[in-house]
Order: structure tokens, then sequence, then C-alpha cells
């Protein structure tokens, strides 16, 4: 071979790979923080109030369901997948607390043991339903867009149904014990804001530092590969749905004693919301790439907007969805890099 | 003698003087040297800068860079189209010939140079401004690319139109495009019905449509990025006398091939590339297939297939098939593989080879009756998984959609297969990484970043890639399907010595392979499949070229060889 191909390798050692994942840190990577820095940085000057202890906690308090949901759809979505169902799933998990809790209440002396029950429920319940899913799209080769389609409106229809049309409501004497998880503080901050830090950092190990979550990159990558590579594909997809599943129940658990309430309205367009937030973060919709960090910040962005439209008169709150909307798109459009090249 | 030019964009110069400047018979050559040789060659060209030019360029580049980041990849490229001619672009993987004629195509933008192109029949050359490939293909310049362009979900005739149908009115004609499709279609023996979706065609057929394509545009300068890599022998020759076609009217072809046979067959002119630099420019009539091979190279090959020494008869069988049946594509194979054995599995296109090998290492499954015995052991696979754990490894024969992944880097690649051993529950990035850059050393995958992803490495260096991802999964019994397909010489030469090597080392090999040669060459015995059949295996004198046909197209069977035997 030519020399002055060995000379090249030789000078490829040092800049070798490492620990870092594939794509580059730039724009795609800086995008999402740069964009949360600018809205706070709007929020100081829209409202004296936005930067006071109660408004911050109360933005990270409330980003903590989005986000716990869209931890999980990150994985779902960086294995080549979608699930529309989580909204729908978050109100019928809901419903089926509150009325474990309130129909279990004369039975068991300790409440504590009956939200724990409730709560263990809830977990079982959540990864059922992310299993169902997984395996018709696995299993029953359906598209997974239509199967969590179809599922979106069975919980849909079934907490509506539960609720006879109208709201479940928890009992005061447990509402009033279970409303801790939600109201209570350790170090300052909330308790949803603690569990979503806990659930952000063991996605972030699970999808960058495990098999599973490689595994995950390389189905979204190319299913076929990973089939080739001796990767059990089914299993892994079936396993993100799952994943999926018990952040939407470890949601819902911190999101009942909020509102102590479930009905048809309970987390209604909460799956647009984790997906914006996931794509916003960076997380490629087609599958093969995924960020945790990315993901977290999404939902930081779309909280963070909707807070500083209650804070200011220039915007009506009721566009809240249309802003939120627009910025979705915005950061599809930059994430792509159309503005960089013209189309060919 | 017939006249001999020597082209270098402008430049002509008579052959005696093209014969010092550049000396076939030289075994090196460094980009120093070509430089001084060019500076030489300048002096002596600027003699004869005012002849006039023999024949009417159509396309000229003009010093043409191209750099993707730092790495430059084109360097100072002259070269001019001619109108009737045939130009071939030899060189080896990475030497840049498909980023050349991307730039050509417009599906790429120079760094630096110019491309000039002649507005009209004989009109003056004239420099070309936004070059993508709409304009170049309203100036008839279309690239056929090595993976094709097509849509899945529409008609033959659907896609030889699209972007070009045709209207009456605001309507489409699409009785009128029917019928040219059809016409177009039957020039290319292309018998196929044209409102049909392609997506269950053959890959050869979509190749041919995507030809027919590019005919219906009425190219003046036709790019062929190596179509013939999924043709067959007869389809092949039914494009050549297409390319003849258009040649005699008047139309220039660019044309990428490793297939040297075929370069002999159809080029007027040869065109080599190494490493991003245009090293030669020849006649093709004064080179022969071994020159070409060495220039494209720069170096002699000795023993382009190392002798591997036969595994002694006391060796284990690592492998037993007995009657391998997958319904309704295998239907009776049987066979034995040893320890540091490397078995060819011959066959054409279909015969089931490919699906056998998938049945053995669990991607498919066998009948209930087929028994399959490990070491002595009888086993069966059911997911690719469990092959792996038990020391088997199949490499691809598509490395690109089932090998790898292509918008992933290097190592996560290298280790894909083998992600197990790098874990305890977290994945040992450190670990990987020293791996991966050992297997870099080992199967000499070179890159000038190693922080590429998959898909930027050229074919040879992808296939270095896979087998260093098969070979971290540490099996002890590896198939190989199409080793060197679409790689060049120097590089299919160098995967020969790979598994040379390793059968020494004792694994048990299988290469499953289209390329007679390559099954003659490195094989220790050749198995030939017939139509789901195992026809027959050969063994030392046996394993010759008419010898393999015979079984492979089943005019002899194994009933036949054991008569021969005993007679």
């Amino acid at each position: 071979m030519p020399p002055a191909s060995k000379h090249n390798q030789t000078k490829v050692r040092k800049n070798v790979p490492s620990k870092k994942f594939p794509i580059a840190t730039d724009f795609k990577t800086l995008g999402p923080f740069l964009a949360l820095v600018a809205l706070f940085i709007i929020g100081i000057f829209v409202n004296e109030a936005f930067l006071s202890s109660g408004n911050l906690t109360n933005i990270l308090a409330r980003s903590s369901f989005i986000g716990i949901v869209a931890i999980g759809a990150t994985f779902v979505i960086t294995a080549g997948g979608i699930d529309l169902s989580v909204g729908s799933m978050a109100a019928f998990i809901s419903g089926c607390m509150i009325l474990i809790m309130n129909s279990l209440m004369d039975s068991i002396d300790s409440l504590v043991l009956l939200i724990i029950l409730a709560i263990i429920a809830s977990a079982f319940i959540g990864a059922a339903a992310g299993l169902i899913n997984g395996l018709l799209t696995t299993k029953a080769k359906i598209e997974a867009f239509i199967v969590t389609l179809g599922t979106m409106g069975i919980y849909r229809s079934l907490i509506t149904y539960m609720a006879d049309g109208g709201t479940l409501s928890l009992n005061f004497t447990v509402g009033d014990v279970y409303s801790e998880v939600y109201y209570g503080v350790l170090l300052g901050l909330p308790y949803p804001v603690w569990v979503f830090f806990i659930v952000a950092i063991v996605g972030y190990v699970l999808l960058n530092k495990t098999v599973f979550g490689r595994h995950c990159f390389a189905i979204g990558s190319n299913e076929k590969v990973a089939l080739y590579s001796a990767i059990h594909v089914d299993r892994v997809k079936t396993l993100t749905y799952v994943l999926q599943g018990v952040c939407v129940s470890i949601a819902t658990i911190i999101y009942v004693p909020r509102l102590g309430s479930a009905s048809g309205q309970t987390g209604i367009l909460w799956e647009l919301e984790a997906i914006a937030a996931v794509i916003i973060g960076g997380t490629m919709l087609k599958g093969g790439y995924g960020r945790i960090w990315g993901t977290v910040v999404g939902a930081l962005i779309l909280t963070l907007i909707g807070n500083i439209l209650n804070l200011t008169d220039a915007i009506s709150n009721y566009l809240n969805g249309a802003v939120q909307g627009i910025i979705v798109i915005a950061a599809v459009y930059l994430q792509r890099g159309a503005w960089q090249k013209r189309p060919s | 003698m017939s006249p001999w030019y020597y082209n270098i964009g402008d430049f002509v110069i008579p052959s005696d003087d093209k014969r010092r400047g550049l000396d076939l018979t030289e075994t090196r050559v460094s980009s120093s040297d070509i430089i001084k040789r060019r500076v030489g060659l300048l002096a002596r060209f600027t003699e004869f800068m005012s002849e006039p030019q023999p024949s009417s360029p159509l396309l000229s580049a003009h010093a043409l860079c191209k750099s993707f980041g730092d790495v430059q990849v084109l360097h100072n490229i002259n070269l001019s189209v001619q109108r009737g001619q045939v130009l071939a672009l030899l060189g080896e993987n990475g030497a840049g010939k498909s980023t050349l004629v991307k730039l050509l195509g417009g599906y790429e933008q120079p760094s630096s140079g110019s491309l000039k192109i002649a507005e009209l029949e004989g009109s003056e050359l004239q420099t070309v401004t936004d070059w993508d490939h709409r304009s170049a293909e309203s100036h008839g310049v279309v690239l056929i690319h090595q993976e094709l362009n097509l849509a899945e979900q529409l008609s033959a005739t659907e896609n030889i139109f699209l972007g070009n149908e045709l209207k009456r009115g605001v309507f489409l004609d699409q009785a009128r495009m029917q019928e040219l499709a059809q016409g177009y279609l039957k020039t290319l023996d292309c018998d196929v019905d044209p409102t049909q979706p392609i997506n269950e065609l053959p890959v050869s057929v979509k190749q041919m449509i995507e030809i027919a394509k590019a005919y219906a545009k009425n190219s003046r300068v036709l790019i062929l990025d190596e179509p013939t890599a999924v043709l067959t022998a007869k389809e092949s020759e039914v494009l050549f006398r297409l390319i003849d076609k258009l040649k005699a009217e008047g139309a220039a072809i660019v044309y990428i091939s490793h297939k040297l046979e075929e370069i002999e067959r159809i080029a007027d002119r040869v065109v080599i590339l190494r490493d991003g630099e245009l090293v030669g420019d020849y006649d093709a009539k004064e080179l022969s297939k071994d020159d070409m091979a060495r220039l494209m190279v720069g170096r002699e090959l000795t023993n382009f297939f190392p002798a591997t020494p036969a595994p002694s008869p006391a060796s284990e069988v690592v492998l037993e098939v007995i009657d391998g049946q997958v319904p309704g594509v295998i239907f009776n194979a049987s066979f034995e593989l040893r320890a540091g054995e490397i078995l060819g599995f011959a066959g054409l296109v279909g015969s089931g080879r490919t699906a056998l090998m998938e049945a053995i290492v669990g991607l498919r499954s066998f009948s209930p009756s087929t028994k399959i015995r490990l070491r002595g052991k009888e086993i069966r696979f059911s997911n690719l998984a469990a092959a792996r754990d038990a020391g088997l490894a199949y490499l691809t024969k598509d490395r690109k959609e089932c090998g790898l992944l292509l918008n992933m880097n290097l190592p996560i690649n290298f280790s894909l297969l083998s992600l197990h051993r790098f874990s305890n529950g977290l994945i040992d990035q450190r670990k990987e990484n020293t791996e991966f850059l050992a297997a870099v050393e080992t199967f000499d995958i070179r890159a000038k970043d190693l922080n590429i992803n998959a898909g930027n490495l050229s074919g040879g260096n992808q296939q270095k890639l896979l087998l260093a991802k098969t070979m971290a999964a540490e099996p002890s019994l590896i198939i190989i399907d199409e080793p060197t397909r679409g790689i060049d010489i120097g590089t299919k030469s160098q995967i020969y010595h790979f598994i040379s090597e390793l059968a020494k080392q004792g694994h048990a090999i299988i290469v499953v392979s289209s390329d007679m040669m390559e099954v003659i060459g490195v094989s220790h015995r050749v198995a030939v499949m017939c139509r789901g059949h195992l026809a027959g295996v050969l063994e030392g004198e046996e394993i010759e070229e008419h010898e393999i046909m015979r079984y492979a197209t089943g005019l002899k069977t194994q009933s036949d060889q054991g008569e021969e035997k005993r007679a």
C-alpha cells in the first residue's frame, strides 16, 4: 500500500473515538440548552414573579410528569417505535389507583400500606399495558402507530366509563396522607422533582451505558442489522414499551395526589407533550438516536413556555398549545439542519 | 500503429512520450513520485499543446478537488469525457471514483476546480455554474448510483418518467408514457409489466429500470457506478449492447466497475485513480487485465490467493448437516466441515446457499427431519444469539442492509455482535475501544478519521469492519457469505489472506461465493448447490470451473459423482 495511508493511520490514533456517543457536539446538542436559557431570560424580563422560588419549584414539579413519561418515550422512539397511548394510559392508571384505594380503605387499617398497595398495582398495570402495546407491535406485527392509537382510544374510553362520565375522587382521608407525595419537600425541592431526577439518571445510564440501551439504538437505526447482530429485536422492542408503561405509572403515582381525582379529561394530550419533549431534546423521530438529557430539557422548555404565558398578558394563556406546537416544528426544522443547505 | 493519446485535461501527447513518462511495469508508485513525474510530463506536454484535439469533449473537469471536512478525497483531477467513447474509471475502494462521478453528476459540489460542458454538439466547452443534479440532467448528464434510487411503490412507467412526466393539458398522458416505457424496456430486453409496482421485482430488473430511466432522459453523458454488481452475466451483456448503441449514437459513457473483464469488453479509455489522484489515462486497447490490476493497486499482486494447508484427516469434524431441509427452499443438503478447513459453497444465484447458511445459524428454521451436529452433539439454534454463544458466526453478504449500522460510528458497529463480552451490567467502553483499535490494526481498517460513521467507509473497509465485528464474537466456525462483493482487487486479496490465516488458526470456515475464481482459489473443498439441492462436493483436482458449472446447472448430480468414483 502507498505509504501515504500509513501516515494517516498514525495521525488517527490521537483523535480516536471514546466515551462519546456518535453525533458530534454541535448546534444539535446545544440547541435545546440554548433555547432553555433563552426562555429563562425571557421569563426574567416578563415578570418579576418568574424568579421567585415558588414559581421555579412549580415549573420543576410540573415538568416532572411530562418529563418522566417522555423519558420512557425516549426509549420507545430511539428503538424506532412510537407510543400514542401514554395520556390515556395515565388517566386509566389514575382511575384504577383511586378505585383500589377507595374500595380497600375499609379492609386495610394502615393508610400508608393502602397507598403502597395502590402504587404497586399502578406499576403492574403500567407494565402490563406496555407489554400489550409491545406484543401487539412485535408479535402481531401491527405498526406501533396503529396499536397505540387503538389502545389510546381504549384506555380513554375505559376511564370515562369507570368515572361514569364524571370524575372519580380519591377519599379525603387517604388523599390527605397521599398528598405528601406531591407536596412534600426534600432539601428545598418537591418530591416529584427528585423522582424526575432519579428517573432521568436511571434512564441515562440504561440508554447510554448498558447493552439494552445500545440495542435500542441499533434497532432504531436498522432493524435488520440488529437481527443479524444476534440482538433479540422483538424482546428489546417489547421491553421499551414496558419501560414506557412503567414510566407512565411512575408519573401517575406522583400525579394522583396532586388533584386527588381522575376523569375523562385526565392526561389529555400528554402523548403530544411527551413526544414533543423527546423531539425538542434532539432524539430522532425515525429512531436510532436518543438523548435523555435532551428530553429532560425538552420537558422543561414546554413547561416554561406555559409558565411564561401565564405570567404575561402579551399572549393569551389559551394559546399555550399553539406556541408549543410552533416550538416543536421549529425545533425539528433546526435539527434537520434544513436551513443550512438548500434542498436538492 | 493506432493513434495513442494520453490525455490529462486538454493536454494531448502521442504515446511514445507517454510510455517514457509512465512505465507500465512500475511496481510501486507513491504520490510524490507521481508529482515528480507530472512535472516532467508537463514540460513535454507543452511541446504538443498547439496540436488540435482529435475528438470533441462533452464534459471536462479542471483541477477538481473535493474535501469532506479535513479529509481531501480528490486531488486536482483533470479529465475530459468525449463523445462516442466509453471511459472506465478504475481504482481501489476509497480511491475516489464514486466521489468523482458524484461531482460530474452534480450530486456533490467540488471544493475547488471547475467543470465545463459543451452546450450543443461540437460547441465550445463552457464553464458551468450552479451544477446540481437537476442542471446536470438538463444538460444530459445522468448518473446512475451504486444504490438504486427508485420509488418502490410506483410502477416501472411511473419511475421512468418520475419528475419528467408527460402531460396532455393538466392531466398525465398515461397512454403515451406507457407506450414509451414499454419501448425502452424492450430495448433493454427487460420483460416486465410496466404497470406493476416495482417493489416485488428482483434487484437486477430494478437496475434495468434505472437504466431505462436514464435512457428516457436522452442522456448525452451517462455515468454508471458499478451497474453490473447486481446483474447476471446475461443481463450484463444486454447492458453492454445498450452501451455500444448509445456510444454509436454519440453519447459519452463513464463506467465504474471492479470487474476487469467488463472493462476489457466495453471500455475505450481507462482512467486510473489511486488515493484520490488521477494516476493514469490509457487507451483501453493497450492494457491487459493484469496491467489494470497492477496500476490500480500500485504494486504487484503476488500470491493473490494464499495457500492454506489442508486440515489433517484426524482433525475434528466441527459441523455436520444431515438431510438439511428448509421448506420450499432447501430440499436436500448434507455435508461436514472440519476444523482448519475452508469449505466453499458455489452455485447460481438463488440456488439456496444463503438460505442454508441462515438456517444453520438460526435465522431460518430447518424441517424437523434435519439433523445438525456441532462437534458430534446434536443441536438446533432458534436464533442467532444461540448460534453465536455456541461459537458460530454468520457474515452476511448484504453489508449495507444487514451487516453494518451505516449511521453509527465504528466502535459501536465493531462490538454490536459481541456486546455481552464488553458488559458486566454496564458497557466497558474502555475495553470496547481498546479491542476496536486492536481490530483496526489486525484487519487493516483504513479510515482517515476513526470517528466517522460506518457508512462513510469505503466498501472494502466496510467489509473489513464487518469481518472484525464477526471475529469479535470469537467464533470457532465462521460462515462468510460473499466475502468480497463489490470490493477492489487489493482488498480482496487481503481478505483471502485473513480467511486463510483464520483457517490456519484452526477455525472451521465456510465461504459462500458466486465468484468462481474466489471459490476455487480459497477453498479446500467446494460444495455446489443447485436448486435447493447440494449437488456435489468437489475435492482436489475436481475443483475446476467447468466441473463446478456442471453441478451448478444440474447437468451433474451427486449420484453421477459416486459412479465416476467407482469407475
